[in-house]
């Protein structure tokens, strides 16, 4: 027992040890404070915040166009990924398109994105859907590809309809894609909701983090930053847990549990 | 049925290139009468294309841009796979650290750029700064994960030939880690090239971010959209060449993998 908590006080270790670090490379003179304000003032910034209303409502804005953007991409991915990657003609006809599509670096559409909608929020959603939706679609392709030919052979054999065989056969199979490409896609879209609100428009932590850095408040500007990458691990975190519970039943899940 | 000779790479051939021609196609056609102001003719957009990229833009704008993205992504590939060849050795230092690296990767690299601002001035270190401060993360964490995941066998084996040393370093740490380090490469360039663009939206003067930024703010929209044709070409150039490079590096672990399926 003593031994499996070790990591966990090296880890609180090494993250007061960090905050101790920034608190005093400014407090020592090495940097000048007005660029990097000691860990105690950001702090203390974030505490004052945390008891008002604008950051709170700023993490909302983000948190739902997050979620929008990641819902409308991931519902496009799972069901043109599902449809492409069961028929042979349609998987080998698209998939140079896809390759030539998905490196495109979603900030291209940036500027199309502020023409079309203008600064608000519909322009920031045009990138993230795009960004999160290759991420899925790759993933649940894959996925629906790797239908075991036994079991395909067997269903067949068995006369399944076409509705059984997406729940019994090809739903087991891409799943544990699908939930991995889900986790990858929340990543990448939390990054350009923020990267959107920063250069797009929309309200959010983007918006605010400008504001903050504009006017001149740098560690209302550090805080800021520091409460995205907390929302970052949060996500992280949550969706990690959603692959727990969605491939409880996976060898590769069940095997991590000690019987 | 008989089958021509050849007709097989013929069908392929057609596979690849059927889909694209028939987008262009529409494309073309679609777009050919449009006096939409935004949504411009495609032969517009090619014809603002080639002037405005092959001409001099190429050398003060493109080329700089790549530049930047080559030398942050080099310093990148340095830093993170050194810091995770150390941090990924010693299980005392992963544990110490590992949190403080989830928080720092967990925050969106663009939300960093007003921070990085207050430091490195507004010259193209600043810019290389931003592109490293994003690139840096995958690789890093893959690094750390794939020495992490050194076979034990190989490791023991090593200490008993008393392999030390930069060998050691070179041909059990790193070539046992070389997977994953490049998977995390792949990942960073993706971010390389978006922090590439991003780096140059504000408080700059060239670029090809700042370009296509410029075009969108005059209402020249054929210039802004043949930008985003560029990005797009550039996306895929780049991640072609990582391929090739991929193979070259990852040759024998491709090879191993595939015989291992065979057997």
């Amino acid at each position: 027992m003593a031994l499996s908590l070790r990591p966990l006080w090296l880890g609180v270790a090494g993250l007061v040890g960090f905050g101790a670090l920034l608190e005093l490379v400014p407090r020592l003179g090495v940097v000048d404070d007005r660029f990097l304000p000691p860990t105690s003032r950001i702090l203390s910034v974030l505490a004052e915040q945390a008891g008002a209303g604008p950051l709170w409502s700023a993490v909302g804005n983000t948190v739902l166009t997050w979620a929008i953007g990641l819902a409308l991409a991931v519902a496009a991915a799972v069901v043109l990924g599902v449809v492409i990657g069961s028929v042979r003609f349609l998987r080998a006809a698209t998939a140079s398109t896809i390759e030539f599509l998905r490196p495109i670096p979603s900030v291209a559409w940036i500027p199309a994105a502020l023409v079309l909608y203008g600064p608000v929020r519909a322009g920031t959603l045009l990138i993230v859907v795009y960004a999160a939706f290759w991420q899925m679609l790759v993933q649940v392709l894959h996925g629906v590809a790797d239908v075991d030919p036994v079991a395909r052979d067997t269903a067949y054999s068995y006369r399944l309809g076409r509705w059984a065989r997406v729940r019994w056969l090809t739903w087991p199979t891409a799943l544990p894609y699908a939930v991995t490409g889900l986790r990858l896609a929340a990543t990448v879209a939390l990054i350009l909701t923020v990267t959107g609100e920063l250069f797009i428009g929309g309200p959010g932590l983007g918006a605010e983090i400008l504001r903050a850095s504009a006017g001149g408040a740098v560690p209302l500007t550090y805080a800021l930053v520091l409460v995205t990458g907390l929302l970052g691990v949060a996500a992280n975190l949550l969706f990690r847990l959603v692959e727990r519970r969605a491939l409880a039943w996976h060898p590769a899940v069940r095997g991590e549990v000690p019987a | 049925m008989t089958k021509l000779p050849g007709w097989q790479g013929l069908q392929r051939v057609a596979l690849v290139l059927g889909l694209p021609a028939v987008l262009v196609v529409v494309w073309w056609f679609a777009s050919a009468d449009s006096d939409h102001l935004v949504f411009r003719p495609l032969s517009e957009i090619l014809v603002a294309f080639r002037e405005t990229w092959l001409g001099p833009r190429l050398v003060e704008d493109v080329l700089p841009s790549l530049s930047r993205l080559a030398r942050g992504y080099a310093a990148s590939v340095v830093l993170g796979v050194g810091l995770g060849v150390l941090v990924g050795w010693s299980r005392t230092l992963r544990a110490l650290l590992e949190p403080v690296l989830e928080l720092l990767r967990a925050i969106p690299p663009p939300a960093l750029i007003p921070l990085i601002g207050l430091f490195a001035g507004l010259g193209d270190s600043r810019r290389i700064v931003i592109i490293i401060a994003g690139c840096v993360w995958p690789i890093l964490l893959n690094t750390v994960e794939g020495v992490r995941a050194v076979d034990e066998v190989l490791a023991d084996t090593c200490r008993s030939y008393r392999v030390r040393g930069l060998t050691r370093l070179r041909q059990l740490v790193l070539r046992s880690a070389s997977p994953q380090i490049m998977t995390g490469a792949r990942q960073a360039l993706a971010i390389g090239i978006i922090l590439m663009v991003i780096s140059e939206l504000r408080g700059t003067v060239h670029g090809i971010g700042f370009s296509v930024e410029q075009f969108q703010t005059s209402f020249r929209y054929p210039e802004m959209w043949s930008g985003v044709l560029l990005l797009g070409l550039l996306g895929v150039a780049l991640a072609l060449l990582f391929r090739l490079a991929d193979s070259w590096i990852l040759g024998w672990y491709h090879g191993l993998r595939a015989s291992n399926r065979e057997r």
